[in-house]
């Protein structure tokens, strides 16, 4: 009896074991799927007048996404000016004053906020700026900042408690404030892995659609103001793959390559660096 | 705010007062310390005042929705933009169903993945597997819908889906007609897409967890795995919070279903491979179609709900985490 009870629990042991490396498998393959068939599909879409033609019109042959990639580029540009800045200064405070009562509370809500869909802050754009301006590239960039704050300023907050507190100890000892300890010392020292989580989380809005959706709509436009919508590469493929156009369809899977090589292309090159750092 | 100098000379002890040169002079609330400290306080404060905002003007855009709907639009089950009659009830249902499937997917397959990175792999291999995890996380929704539009529903509809349908059919739920899109096409692309997320979460509980305990369990004659179930009750809280994140994470999704649930509005499908709806999936669908204000409205009026659910959502997860955290402490100290 007992014999037979070590018997079935060794098979349990076997058998839990081999489970984990399928349950591995099973996670691992939707991504190479589709890793595989992005790269498949969209590489035939790919060619000179695929970054140099603006949305082909509805029955018209070829054409390409420049149009698109420069809206993309613009909008994360003025996101970015409004996003890193206070991402940045908001990980000074979370680190440097992490003992204020404040601390607590701006951490909590910098976890909603990252927690929140991103359809339901396109939508507060939307109510916020677009039913002033109307649809712009300034409410989609407004709320792709919005996305980027709390990746930045927990990037800054880990990087600016990775600096050795020696290094700012002698930087006090020479007599120099705190204020520019933190912002010539420690900032200084931290700057690369600032940087890369700036990056990620440009990689990041990159590839958000849902707010872009509902702050710009679709536009097969060429860039023409702030306060004029743009067309969005991550948007794009939304739009062109519900259209019954061989073309568009073609476009779409072109889009998609491109951005699954930058976003993770961007993922890869900080992950490695960070690995290094850590060895 | 300005004058907590004090405080956090206590905490930081390189910030020694008596031996800085300043410490003495730094008498009036002016100086350079005080004034950046108050400025990235105002910044950092400006989040709460966003999520504040965020709740206030959603309100403000649901407005007309709510004064004419009330709390009847939480059980209406029509949404006709011609009549004017709005109600979400079958849009929460809808939600509710897709995440569940996919938890109930995703949750097995995330456990497994994050024992295999943690406890079953060589260091070496687990390094690499879990940068492909982590990549399959930052592939953008909308990529997701694509591959799922061209690829899973194709695939589903040919391959998996009339098996299924031939062996239980018997049930309602696995009858009637087969698109390729729908409920379980819906949850079985949002718990591809949870998985990664949640599976990295728990892979970094894992590691976390005190390895005496295992020790302790196989220095008794357990298993690996009986071992490993120890280790796995102590870290239930972290497993249940990673389990909740993921269920907020499904439930926003918006761009990736609408893609491929097929976006009928009905109060029940009639069968897992029949089409429905979600609250960010009519959001996607429909906004930027929407003309008439009370339709616009009613609109916004599901993002707000869609926003209250959510946040309901990640402050439990919060609330179990800083329960385990307690918990965990109190352990150390023993």
């Amino acid at each position: 009896m007992t014999k037979l009870h070590e018997w079935f629990r060794r098979l349990n042991d076997k058998l839990v074991h081999v489970l984990v490396y399928l349950a591995l498998i099973a996670a691992l393959t939707p991504l190479f799927s589709v890793l595989w068939e992005v790269f498949r599909r969209g590489i035939s879409a790919i060619n000179l007048d695929f970054f140099i033609k603006p949305t082909p019109a509805v029955g018209e042959v070829g054409g390409g996404v420049a149009n698109a990639i420069q809206g993309t580029l613009i909008t994360i540009g003025l996101a970015s000016l409004i996003g890193v800045p206070i991402g940045i200064i908001t990980g000074i405070f979370l680190s440097e004053y992490s003992e204020a009562k404040l601390s607590s509370f701006v951490r909590l809500f910098n976890e909603l906020l990252n927690g929140m869909p991103s359809i339901v802050i396109g939508l507060f754009a939307y109510t916020l700026i677009v039913t002033k301006i109307g649809f712009s590239v300034a409410a989609a960039s407004f709320a792709l900042a919005l996305i980027m704050i709390p990746i930045v300023s927990r990037a800054t907050e880990e990087a600016l408690k990775l600096v050795p507190a020696t290094i700012r100890e002698a930087a006090l000892a020479l007599g120099m404030p705190r204020w520019k300890t933190t912002i010539f010392v420690a900032l200084k020292g931290a700057r690369k892995a600032v940087a890369t989580g700036v990056l990620l989380a440009m990689a990041r809005i990159a590839g958000e659609s849902a707010p872009v959706l509902v702050t710009m709509g679709y536009w097969k436009w060429w860039f023409a103001g702030f306060d004029r919508p743009v067309a969005y590469l991550a948007l794009n493929i939304f739009l062109f793959a519900k259209s019954p156009f061989e073309n568009w369809i073609a476009l779409a899977w072109g889009s998609a390559l491109i951005l699954v090589v930058i976003i993770l292309g961007i993922n890869v090159v900080v992950r490695l660096l960070m690995r290094e750092k850590r060895l | 705010m300005v004058n907590g100098d004090r405080s956090s000379q206590k905490a930081h002890i390189f910030f020694l007062p008596t031996c800085h040169p300043r410490a003495g002079k730094a008498k009036t609330l002016l100086t350079g310390d005080n004034v950046f400290k108050a400025f990235t306080a105002v910044v950092a404060s400006s989040i709460i005042l966003i999520l504040g905002l965020m709740v206030y003007y959603l309100y403000l855009g649901s407005r007309s929705s709510i004064e004419k709907f009330g709390l009847v639009f939480l059980i209406g089950v029509d949404w006709d933009p011609v009549r004017g009659v709005f109600g979400a009830l079958p849009l929460v249902l809808g939600t509710l169903v897709t995440s569940a499937i996919a938890l109930l997917i995703a949750l097995p397959i995330s456990l497994g993945v994050a024992l295999a990175l943690s406890e079953y792999m060589p260091k070496r291999l687990s390094n690499v597997f879990s940068f492909f995890v982590e990549l399959l996380a930052a592939v953008p929704s909308v990529v997701y819908g694509l591959w799922g539009i061209y690829v899973l529903i194709p695939f589903l509809r040919e391959i998996v889906y009339p098996p299924i349908r031939s062996s239980l059919g018997f049930l309602p739920l696995f009858s009637g007609p087969i698109y390729g899109g729908g409920v379980l096409t819906a949850g079985l692309l949002l718990a591809i897409m949870i998985t990664p997320i949640m599976s990295a979460i728990m892979r970094d509980l894992f590691i976390l967890t005190p390895s005496t305990l295992k020790e302790a369990a196989m220095a008794l004659g357990a298993t690996k795995w009986e071992a490993v179930r120890v280790m796995m009750s102590y870290a239930r809280s972290g497993i249940i919070a990673a389990t909740i994140l993921g269920l907020g994470r499904a439930m926003g999704e918006a761009m990736a279903v609408t893609m491929v649930i097929g976006n009928r509005f009905q109060l029940l499908p009639s069968s897992l491979f029949d089409a429905w709806y979600t609250m960010a999936a009519i959001l996607a669908n429909e906004f930027i179609e929407a003309i008439d204000p009370l339709h616009i409205s009613a609109l916004i009026n599901v993002g707000l709900l869609l926003l209250v659910i959510n946040l309901v959502v990640l402050i439990c997860a919060r609330l179990i985490i800083w329960r385990h955290v307690k918990a965990v402490g109190g352990v150390m100290r023993e």
